[in-house]
């Protein structure tokens, strides 16, 4: 006990820079100052060239950028709403597929499996989030596509007699394919956060409820979960964030077309994709307004990631 | 035995015993039924997490497998012709231009993410906390905002497309995984070794360098490699930074291709063959992705049993 304390009157010594003073004119010392503060530049500069690249189109449209609903570089009409849309309504559908299956994954691995199964059975879901976005995006046009358009798609018009929100040619591409995608992508994302703030859940409120008498799903539902939502919000956010900004996958299934989306069969355009497939070859305006959608989409992206973190990072009260 | 009960006189409660009993019994079970009704529930979480893995490996192998030839990973592409649909060439400039932009990009942010990571694990001013929130918030964003800040820094300076460009553009996606897995690696080495080490009158850099840096190498390597597995599929980065080129290419400086984008040109082009070279490069891609995850994991599994 006394060693700890004394550590770690050291480490706040250190910490407040009493011992280090005599070094901190060393070569070494500028290096490492040097590179922090080049990070930060490069990191400023990745900032404002967003922001200096959509600035002519914010001076000319404002607003109207956010809510107009026609996105036609042709006649210079650049409104992403429909584009905002599309990119949150995919996001959305893709989280709440991801988010039972990803948290139940997550308990699965830390409760339900035999240890030695849970080592191999987590790397294979970790694998799922090293394989790259392109495969994802060359299966879902190869695979899931075809699937959707004879299978899923004509299955769920059935459901509701070809009505809203099912309505339109069942062809593969569009909105329900883009999430299905996103959803198989920000699974493993959630599932390894989830288990992380699931693992920090107090040894002894868990082994106290087995005590009382309950059941391994009362644990699990009463104990566990409560314990850990805020970070469990945390995970998800990380997920939606993610979500939010993948863009080749969703590029390749989506059938790119930056109309308001009516179903969720109908094709679409995310922010991100449609940087994508527009950015080379396009007019100074048209990049101006592409910036536009990347600064929508580093402000988003940004905000939710800077939330999670937070959520995440939370020191466990003891 | 019988006798001996009939003999006792009736129990009063009896009856209510074996309510009470019965209805205990019930519960105990219902409980049981619906604890093991929820573990079930979750189990098929779990298979329904990992069978896609399986169906994306499945179809690599089923429609890329037969592609992945010699000739195919040493040749140049060809166009196909309607006459000769079946001529596609190879992918050996995509694999060049793969390797040497990785190669570049990781020779810029290694050095820059290793440095980053001592400096955020010695420091805990506010500027340097700042710091490790904006690499941390940088990792979860878009990638494809990194292909525009390379467009606009790179591309637009040296008024061409080059696989210079796609470096600059992936350094910026690697850096902050290095950093993040550096300063981990450096703040588990035992405080007592730089205790010893500064108590023996060693600088702060002599002791950071020569006793904490080595120990915290095998961690920096598992980040790094893991850095890499993520850079190697990226294509949306490379999408308007890295150009095209058909010939092998060495300079950075000049177009080049990636396997990536090679996969994502290939799989909306007109052919069968291109197609199914799309699978196979695909394949290809998921299989160093693989390697690249297996061996980080190997030498942070060797490193864990070298602590204990």
């Amino acid at each position: 006990m006394t060693v700890q304390s004394s550590s770690e009157s050291l480490d706040r010594g250190l910490a407040r820079g009493v011992m280090p003073r005599a070094k901190s004119g060393s070569t070494y010392n500028y290096v490492l100052r040097g590179v922090a503060l080049l990070f930060t530049a490069v990191l400023a500069l990745f900032v404002w060239s967003v922001l200096h690249q959509s600035w002519p189109a914010w001076t000319k449209y404002g607003l109207h950028i956010l809510t107009g609903n026609n996105w036609s570089p042709a006649e210079n009409n650049f409104g992403a709403l429909a584009l905002i849309l599309a990119t949150l309504i995919t996001a959305g559908v893709a989280i709440l597929f991801a988010v039972p299956i990803g948290i139940g994954t997550a308990l699965t691995l830390n409760f339900v499996v035999p240890r030695r199964l849970a080592a191999p059975l987590t790397t294979v879901v970790e694998l799922l989030a090293a394989v790259p976005s392109v495969v994802y995006g060359l299966w879902g046009l190869n695979v899931i596509v075809p699937w959707m358009s004879t299978t899923v798609q004509p299955w769920l018009a059935s459901l509701t007699n070809s009505g809203w929100p099912f309505s339109g040619n069942a062809i593969g591409l569009g909105i329900s394919t883009a999430s299905l995608v996103l959803a198989i992508m920000v699974l493993p994302t959630i599932v390894a956060i989830s288990r992380d703030v699931i693992a920090t859940v107090p040894r002894d409120l868990i082994e106290g409820a087995l005590s009382l008498g309950a059941t391994r799903s009362q644990v699990l539902t009463r104990v566990v979960l409560p314990n850990a939502k805020i970070g469990l919000l945390g995970a998800v956010s990380l997920g939606a964030g993610r979500a939010i900004g993948e863009t080749v996958a969703v590029a390749m299934v989506i059938g790119s077309s930056p109309s308001m989306p009516h179903s969720f069969f109908s094709l679409g355009s995310t922010l991100a994709s449609t940087i994508a497939t527009q950015y080379i070859d396009s007019s100074p305006m048209h990049m101006a307004a592409l910036g536009a959608l990347a600064t929508i989409l580093m402000v988003m992206t940004a905000s939710v990631n800077a939330f999670a973190r937070a959520l995440v990072n939370r020191k466990p009260k003891s | 035995m019988t006798d001996v009960l009939a003999q006792l006189p009736p129990d009063p409660l009896l009856e209510r015993r074996r309510l009470v009993q019965s209805i205990a019994t019930k519960t105990q079970r219902r409980r049981a039924v619906r604890s093991s009704l929820f573990i079930g529930l979750l189990s098929a979480c779990l298979a329904m997490a990992i069978v896609p893995l399986f169906f994306v490996i499945y179809a690599l192998i089923v429609r890329g497998g037969h592609v992945l030839t010699w000739v195919f990973i040493t040749k140049v592409p060809v166009q196909p012709t309607l006459f000769e649909q079946d001529q596609i060439g190879g992918i050996g400039n995509a694999i060049l231009g793969s390797l040497v932009v990785d190669l570049v990009a990781a020779l810029i942010a290694v050095p820059l993410g290793v440095i980053l990571g001592l400096y955020l694990s010695e420091t805990e001013t506010r500027w340097a906390n700042g710091l490790r929130r904006a690499a941390e918030i940088m990792t979860g964003l878009p990638s494809i905002l990194l292909g525009i800040f390379a467009y606009i820094y790179i591309v637009t300076t040296m008024q061409s497309f080059s696989g210079f460009a796609a470096s600059i553009a992936l350094a910026m996606l690697m850096t902050p995984v290095i950093t993040k897995a550096a300063e981990t690696a450096l703040r588990s080495v035992p405080r007592t070794l730089t205790e010893a080490g500064l108590a023996l009158g060693a600088r702060q850099s002599k002791v950071s360098l020569r006793v904490v840096l080595p120990v915290a190498t095998p961690g920096i390597i598992t980040g790094v490699l893991l850095a890499l597995a993520r850079a190697i599929g990226e294509t949306a980065p490379l999408l308007f930074v890295i150009g095209a080129s058909i010939n092998y290419e060495w300079n950075p400086f000049h177009q080049m291709a990636a396997l990536p984008m090679m996969t994502f040109t290939y799989s909306s082009a007109a052919y069968d063959s291109q197609h199914a070279a799309a699978w196979g490069i695909g394949l290809m891609l998921v299989i160093i992705v693989l390697v690249l995850n297996a061996s980080a994991r190997l030498i942070a599994a060797f490193m864990r049993r070298e602590r204990h």
